[in-house]
């Protein structure tokens, strides 16, 4: 009896063929595809870089070079006289605080009032979860101009007409919807072991929010600062109807843009394009990421 | 460093309609590494955490100590874990991941400082200190956790499958390291496994659940050698334990188990009293003989399936129609088809009711 195990009869080797030519049109295809998407890409971010470019030229022309025809499509002739005469006419720098104010103000209630709410969403499997997150969808149905004269009535009964905390409150219920929905997504992502890990080594449930949960959705709550913020600060309706004199730099606008020059107008769309562009730039490290990788 | 009671803890999560964990009751001595194992949902991660405040029990108690901490919220009960998926911050450096529960507790700097330097040298972290967990590697990821629960000082350290999510070789590697660590610390320790080497390399006790109940509980070398029933030596051991179902018979003073095929196995005397009812017979690969020529006391099978497993050879094959597993020698070589002897000596041979998966026991 044999012990060992003969091996199996080896396979004939297959004979020395040819082999086919390489292929190379898939990767030409590849190669294609990867220009057309980089043609894309430039085009669409010219769609949005040149208007910006041209009110900027726009705005630090004086009124003859913006006058003159043809043109110059480059910055030749540069002077500030055009946004110096915007900045000093009346209204604009206190409107232009407002706004400022008013964006900040309503991105901190918003937060404030959104993030727990998306956090309770995120961890909280209660009844009519699904339903209560159409509703708050539902709240953005109903149009600014529908929503501004109660609200006006309401706001003059409580005597905040007209002050920069009514169009705060207004902005920031205007954003919560958004506020509550995206931290919600993003206080899924953080995974519960952290936050338990968390309350074993001694934090409370809140302080394991507080050092904890929301550190690790700062990306999340980077957005839905910078949506607010930009919302509240081009929100023109609701502003121009529930203030007369603390205007904000949009209504402030608006209102005197019909009888305005040109190049006012220039001036003005630059000075409403800016700050909200150095927010967002301000904000894209959080939104991008912290700690030198993605979450998780 | 505190013994921990658990008694008839029960919980339902809200629902479900079968007790994850039902009416279990376990003492963890002071300075124990106490293993508990099971398939998955047999309920050994619940009871994990009710003990660590992370889950409330709907009945029973729990006592670290002589404190009963039954309602008490994780952070007042002096515990530490490791989780499975590490649960590191990822927002804050190695070091201060470590310190988190020292701070939180107002450690003194100093004196935390220390202990996070002890604990990284103990784990071999001190180079990393500096970095955040999405440098490092999964390996240290879990010593970052290790170092963080350790640092504690706590009654009882809850380890909940802590290397599952390392691969194969790192396992190994940690799991020795663990054993050696948690001997030096000596921390009372309840260690969530499904996996039965672990649980039998680690535990001074193992406790093997299945469906919210404790199964067996008792040293390594006795669950292994010893199940209490059929399912405990069915999960532990690879390959599991084999079963044979035959009846027991015989007269007088012998006692004897048919398998049928006119072959019988000799049985204990003290089973005497369950002649004529069926029997299951369960025996470890290892420990059955081979044998190649015909003998008086050895069990004739066929060979089905011979395969090399490098350091032993492991042959399937039919004894009386009933598939068994041997585990021989690794110079030991078969042909499928080929008649062997196998020699199961009375005291490899356990002995379970076919019903209850039960040990026999003579009354």
């Amino acid at each position: 009896m044999s012990t060992v195990a003969t091996p199996p009869a080896a396979a004939p080797t297959p004979e020395f063929t040819e082999l086919p030519p390489v292929d190379r049109a898939p990767l030409r295809r590849l190669r294609r595809r990867r220009v057309l998407l980089q043609v894309a890409c430039v085009l669409v971010t010219l769609f949005m870089g040149v208007p910006l470019y041209l009110i900027t030229l726009a705005a630090f022309s004086s009124r003859e070079t913006l006058n003159k025809f043809p043109k110059s499509l480059w910055p030749t002739e540069l002077s500030t006289d055009t946004l110096k005469a915007f900045l000093s006419s009346t209204g604009v720098l206190p409107a232009f605080l407002n706004s400022i104010v008013i964006g900040l103000g309503s991105l901190v209630l918003a937060l404030l009032i959104g993030a727990p709410a998306g956090y309770a969403i995120a961890r909280f499997l209660f009844r009519g979860r699904e339903p209560y997150q159409l509703f708050l969808l539902l709240t953005r149905a109903l149009p600014i101009v529908v929503l501004s004269v109660p609200l006006s009535q309401l706001f003059l009964r409580a005597g905040v007409y007209d002050t920069v905390l009514a169009v705060v409150l207004v902005h920031a219920g205007l954003s919560l919807p958004t506020t509550i929905l995206i931290t919600a997504s993003v206080f899924v992502a953080v995974p519960r072991d952290v936050e338990e890990a968390a309350q074993l080594f001694g934090c409370t449930r809140f302080e394991a929010f507080r050092r904890v949960v929301v550190p690790m959705a700062l990306p999340g709550i980077a957005a839905a600062a910078i949506f607010t913020f930009v919302l509240s600060w081009n929100e023109v309706l609701a502003a121009a109807v529930l203030t007369l004199n603390n205007r904000t730099l949009p209504a402030q606008v608006l209102v005197s843009l019909s009888d305005s020059p040109i190049a006012y107008r220039f001036a003005g769309g630059f000075a409403l394009v800016v700050p909200a562009l150095l927010f967002i730039l301000l904000m894209r490290r959080y939104l991008l990421n912290m700690w030198g990788s993605t979450l998780r | 460093m505190a013994e921990v009671r658990m008694r008839n803890l029960v919980k339902t999560y809200p629902g479900g309609s079968v007790r994850a964990t039902d009416e279990v009751t376990l003492d963890v001595a002071d300075g124990e590494f106490m293993v508990l194992l099971g398939p998955s949902g047999c309920g050994k991660t619940t009871l994990l955490r009710m003990v660590a405040g992370l889950e409330m029990p709907d009945d029973g108690q729990v006592v670290i100590g002589s404190r009963d901490v039954t309602y008490l919220p994780p952070r007042d009960r002096n515990l530490s874990m490791v989780f499975q998926s590490y649960a590191v911050f990822p927002h804050k450096r190695v070091r201060a991941n470590i310190a988190f529960g020292l701070r939180m507790r107002r450690v003194d700097r100093a004196k935390a400082k220390r202990k996070v330097d002890w604990a990284a040298e103990l784990l071999q972290l001190t180079p990393y200190l500096d970095r955040y967990p999405s440098q490092l590697s999964g390996g240290q990821r879990q010593r970052v956790a290790v170092a963080r629960a350790i640092v504690m000082d706590a009654d009882v350290l809850l380890m909940d499958e802590p290397l599952s999510n390392l691969d194969a070789l790192l396992r190994l590697s940690f799991r020795a390291e663990l054993k050696r660590l948690v001997g030096e610390i000596g921390t009372t320790t309840i260690y969530v496994t499904h996996d039965q080497v672990e649980a039998l390399s680690l535990g001074d006790r193992v406790a093997v659940m299945r469906e919210g109940r404790i199964v067996q509980c008792d040293n390594p070398i006795s669950v292994y050698d010893v199940p209490a029933s059929e399912f405990v030596g069915g999960f532990l051991g690879n390959p599991p334990m084999n079963f044979l179902t035959g009846t027991l018979a015989g007269t007088n003073g012998q006692v004897q188990v048919d398998l049928g095929s006119q072959e019988s196995l000799p049985a204990p005397a003290r089973l005497a009293e369950f002649r004529g009812k069926p029997v299951r017979v369960g025996v470890r690969a290892e420990a059955i003989g081979v044998s190649r020529e015909p003998r008086d006391d050895a069990a004739r099978c066929v060979v089905e399936v011979f395969e090399p497993l490098g350091a032993s050879v492991l042959i399937t094959a039919t004894l009386a129609g009933q598939v068994i597993k041997v585990q021989a020698p690794a110079s030991f070589r078969a042909e499928p088809g080929e008649e062997l002897w196998l020699v199961l000596s009375q005291d490899s041979l356990r002995w379970y009711d076919p019903d209850s998966g039960v040990a026999l026991i003579a009354a």
